[in-house]
C-alpha cells in the first residue's frame, strides 16, 4: 500500500527512560517517525506511550530527577535532541505539542495563538496578525472566531479550545506535532473535527499521536506502534497492524481481548 | 389510586420499621449539627453588625454637634482643644500616606517573592523560606513600631538629614515589610493553584521559565493576587501600633511622607488611652473616626471584589 519508503523525520534509538523515583518507564525503544505521516502509539494504560511521546519535546525536563538514556535523532540535521548540550527550548521550538485536555492560557483567542511568536520575540504586528490568521485557518477555527479574536479563550467550547491549542502549536511552523490523546475530553463531533484536521495537517508536518481509541488509530494513522510495559511490542503500517499483526499480544489488544 | 397510596402510607405509619426509626434519629442529629454550624457562622455576621451598629449609634451623637460639612472640609482635627475643630481629613491623609508607602514597599517585594517561591524556588528552598515568612507575621506590631522609630528613622536621617524623628516614611516602610509575608503567602498560594497543565502548555511552546511565570502563571492567578493586595491594604489602613509609635501623633493635613502625622488609628489609640468622660464629644469622636476607618476598609474591599470579579479566570 505504501509504495516508496517516505523520508525519515526522526527516530528513537535504544531509548530508556527513568522517572525520578527510579521506575524505568521505557525499555530500549526503537521507532522511526516518517515525514508527513501520522504515527499512532497505542497500548494499555501505563504502557509508557505518553512517556515516550513526552520525550520528543523534553517535557520530562520540567520535573527534577527524570533521566533519559539513548537517543532521539532528528533528521535531516541528525541532532540527538536528548543530548545534554541541546537546549530543550530549541527542541520545543521545532516540536510542538497538543495536550489531552485543552489548556488555553488565560488570554484572548488572538494572544493564545500569538503566544509562541511572542516568546520567540516577534515584534512586528503585521507578521503576528498574519501568522495568527494562518494558524487559525490551519486549525479550521478561523470562520468561528474571526470576529471575536479578542474574546477570552475560555469562552470557547471544549472542541474549539482544542482546535485553538492546535492553532497555537501551529503558529510557529513546527516540524513535528505531538498529540497526547487529543480527543479524550471531547464529544464525537469535536473528535471527528480534530481527526479530520490531523489528516489535513500531515501535508505540512509530521505527527505522532497517542490514543486510547483503537478506531481512531485505524482511521487517522499511517503507522501504528503497540507498546506494552515500556517496550515497543510491534510497529508497522497501520493496515498491517490492524489486519495481520505478527504478535499474539498485539492481536489480543486490538481485538479487545486484553487491555 | 389515591386510596391505594393512602393505605400504603397508613400501613407504614402504623408499623414503623426499625430502619425508618433509625432514619428519624439520624435526621434529628443532622438537623442539630446543621444548627450548630449555622450559629457558628452567624456569630461572625452578628459581631460585624454589632460593631457597625455601635459605631453608627455613637457617631450619631457626634454628628449632632458637628456638621458633615465641617467633618469633611475642615483641615484641622483638634477635638480635645479649647478651640475645637473636627475635620477628619488630616487623619485620613495620614492613613492614606502611610498605607501608600507601605504598599509601595510590600506590593513589589511580596509579588516578586511569590513568583520566586512558586515558580523558581526548589522544593527545599520553599520549605525553608515559607515558614520563615509566616513567622514574620507573628512578630508583635509594637516591635515593628520601635524598629521603625529607633532603627529605620535614624538610618533614613543619614540620607535625608532634615527628616523629623516622627515621620510617615519610616513607619510606612516598616509597615510594608510587615505586610510582605501576607502578600507573598496568599499570592503564592494562588499561583501554585494554577494547574500544571497550563505551565506545560507554555513550556511546550518553547517559553522559558521566566516567560511562563510572567505571561501565563501570573495572569492565571491574578484574582488571587489581587485578593492578596486587598488583604494588604486592609492591613495597612487598620495598622495601629507602628504608626502610633513611629509616625507621630500630630494630626496634620499632608501627603508628604517626610512629615510626621497622625493616622485614624493612631488618634483612636491616643484618645482611648486618656480618661475621657463617657458621652463627651471627644469620646464620640473616636467612633466617628472609627466609622471613617471602617468605610475606608469597606471601600477598598468592594473595589477589590469588583477587580477580582473582572479578572476572574476559570480553568
Amino acid at each position: 500500500m505504501i509504495n516508496a519508503t517516505p523520508a525519515l523525520k526522526a527516530e528513537s534509538r535504544d531509548l530508556n527512560f527513568f522517572y525520578s523515583n527510579g521506575n524505568q518507564a521505557l525499555k530500549s525503544v526503537n521507532m522511526p517517525l516518517y515525514e508527513n505521516k501520522i504515527t499512532a502509539l497505542i497500548g494499555p494504560s501505563g504502557c509508557g506511550k505518553s512517556t515516550f511521546l513526552r520525550c520528543f519535546n523534553r517535557m520530562h525536563d520540567l520535573y527534577p530527577g527524570n533521566k533519559y538514556e539513548g537517543k532521539i535523532v532528528m533528521h535531516p540535521d541528525n541532532t540527538n535532541i536528548l543530548e545534554a548540550g541541546v537546549d530543550p527550548i530549541e527542541v520545543r521550538m521545532r516540536i510542538s505539542m497538543v495536550f489531552q485536555k485543552p489548556n488555553p492560557f488565560p488570554k484572548s483567542i488572538f494572544e493564545n495563538v500569538a503566544y509562541g511568536l511572542r516568546v520567540r520575540g516577534e515584534k512586528n504586528k503585521r507578521t503576528v496578525a498574519d501568522k495568527v490568521e494562518e494558524a487559525l485557518k490551519g486549525a479550521a477555527l478561523w470562520n468561528e472566531v474571526k470576529d471575536r479574536q479578542q474574546d477570552l479563550a475560555f469562552n470557547l467550547s471544549g472542541g474549539q479550545q482544542q482546535r485553538l491549542c492546535i492553532a497555537r502549536a501551529l503558529a510557529t511552523d513546527p516540524e513535528i506535532m505531538l498529540f497526547d490523546e487529543p480527543t479524550s475530553a471531547l464529544d464525537p463531533i469535536a473528535t471527528a473535527n480534530i481527526e479530520e484536521l490531523m489528516s489535513e495537517l500531515k501535508s505540512k508536518l509530521t505527527i505522532l499521536v497517542v490514543t486510547h481509541n483503537m478506531q481512531q488509530a485505524a482511521r487517522v494513522s499511517d503507522y501504528t506502534a503497540y507498546m506494552y510495559l515500556g517496550e515497543m511490542m510491534e510497529y508497522g503500517d497501520t493496515d498491517t497492524i490492524f489486519t495481520r499483526p505478527t504478535r499474539k499480544e498485539t492481536e489480543d489488544y486490538i481485538t479487545g481481548k486484553f487491555g | 389510586m389515591n386510596t391505594a397510596t393512602n393505605m400504603q402510607n397508613q400501613s407504614t405509619a402504623l408499623s414503623i420499621s426499625p430502619r425508618l426509626a433509625k432514619n428519624v434519629r439520624r435526621n434529628i442529629k443532622e438537623r442539630v449539627i446543621e444548627l450548630i454550624l449555622m450559629l457558628a457562622a452567624l456569630s461572625a455576621v452578628f459581631t460585624t453588625f454589632a460593631i457597625v451598629a455601635i459605631l453608627l449609634y455613637e457617631s450619631l451623637g457626634f454628628f449632632k454637634v458637628v456638621s458633615l460639612v465641617e467633618f469633611f472640609t475642615s483641615t484641622e482635627w483638634t477635638p480635645l482643644f479649647e478651640d475645637a475643630h473636627y475635620g477628619i481629613m488630616p487623619l485620613v491623609s495620614g492613613t492614606l500616606t502611610t498605607s501608600a508607602v507601605a504598599l509601595a514597599v510590600a506590593v513589589p517585594v511580596g509579588t516578586i517573592g511569590a513568583i520566586y517561591l512558586s515558580e523558581f524556588a526548589s522544593h527545599k528552598v520553599r520549605e525553608i523560606v515559607k515558614p520563615m515568612l509566616e513567622l514574620l507575621v507573628g512578630v508583635p506590631t509594637i516591635a515593628f513600631g520601635y524598629f521603625a522609630l529607633l532603627f529605620i528613622t535614624p538610618l533614613l536621617q543619614k540620607v535625608f538629614p532634615e527628616l523629623p524623628g516622627f515621620n510617615m516614611l519610616s513607619a510606612g516602610i516598616v509597615m510594608g515589610v510587615m505586610i510582605v509575608p501576607y502578600i507573598a503567602s496568599v499570592a503564592e498560594d494562588a499561583m501554585r493553584a494554577v494547574p500544571m497543565s497550563m505551565r506545560e502548555g507554555s513550556y511546550a511552546m518553547g517559553a522559558t521559565r521566566f516567560q511562563t511565570a510572567i505571561r501565563v502563571v501570573t495572569p492565571a492567578a491574578v484574582s488571587g493576587i489581587v485578593a492578596a493586595y486587598i488583604l494588604a491594604i486592609s492591613r495597612a489602613v487598620g495598622e495601629t501600633m507602628v504608626v502610633a509609635v513611629a509616625a507621630g501623633q500630630q494630626p496634620i493635613l499632608t501627603f508628604n511622607p517626610m512629615d510626621g502625622a497622625a493616622t485614624i488609628t493612631a488618634y483612636i489609640v491616643q484618645v482611648a488611652m486618656g480618661d475621657l468622660p463617657h458621652g463627651s464629644i471627644g469620646y464620640q469622636s473616636i467612633f466617628a473616626a472609627g466609622l471613617v476607618l471602617f468605610a475606608l476598609t469597606l471601600g477598598f474591599n468592594i473595589i477589590g471584589h469588583v477587580v477580582r470579579k473582572k479578572f476572574r479566570e476559570q480553568y
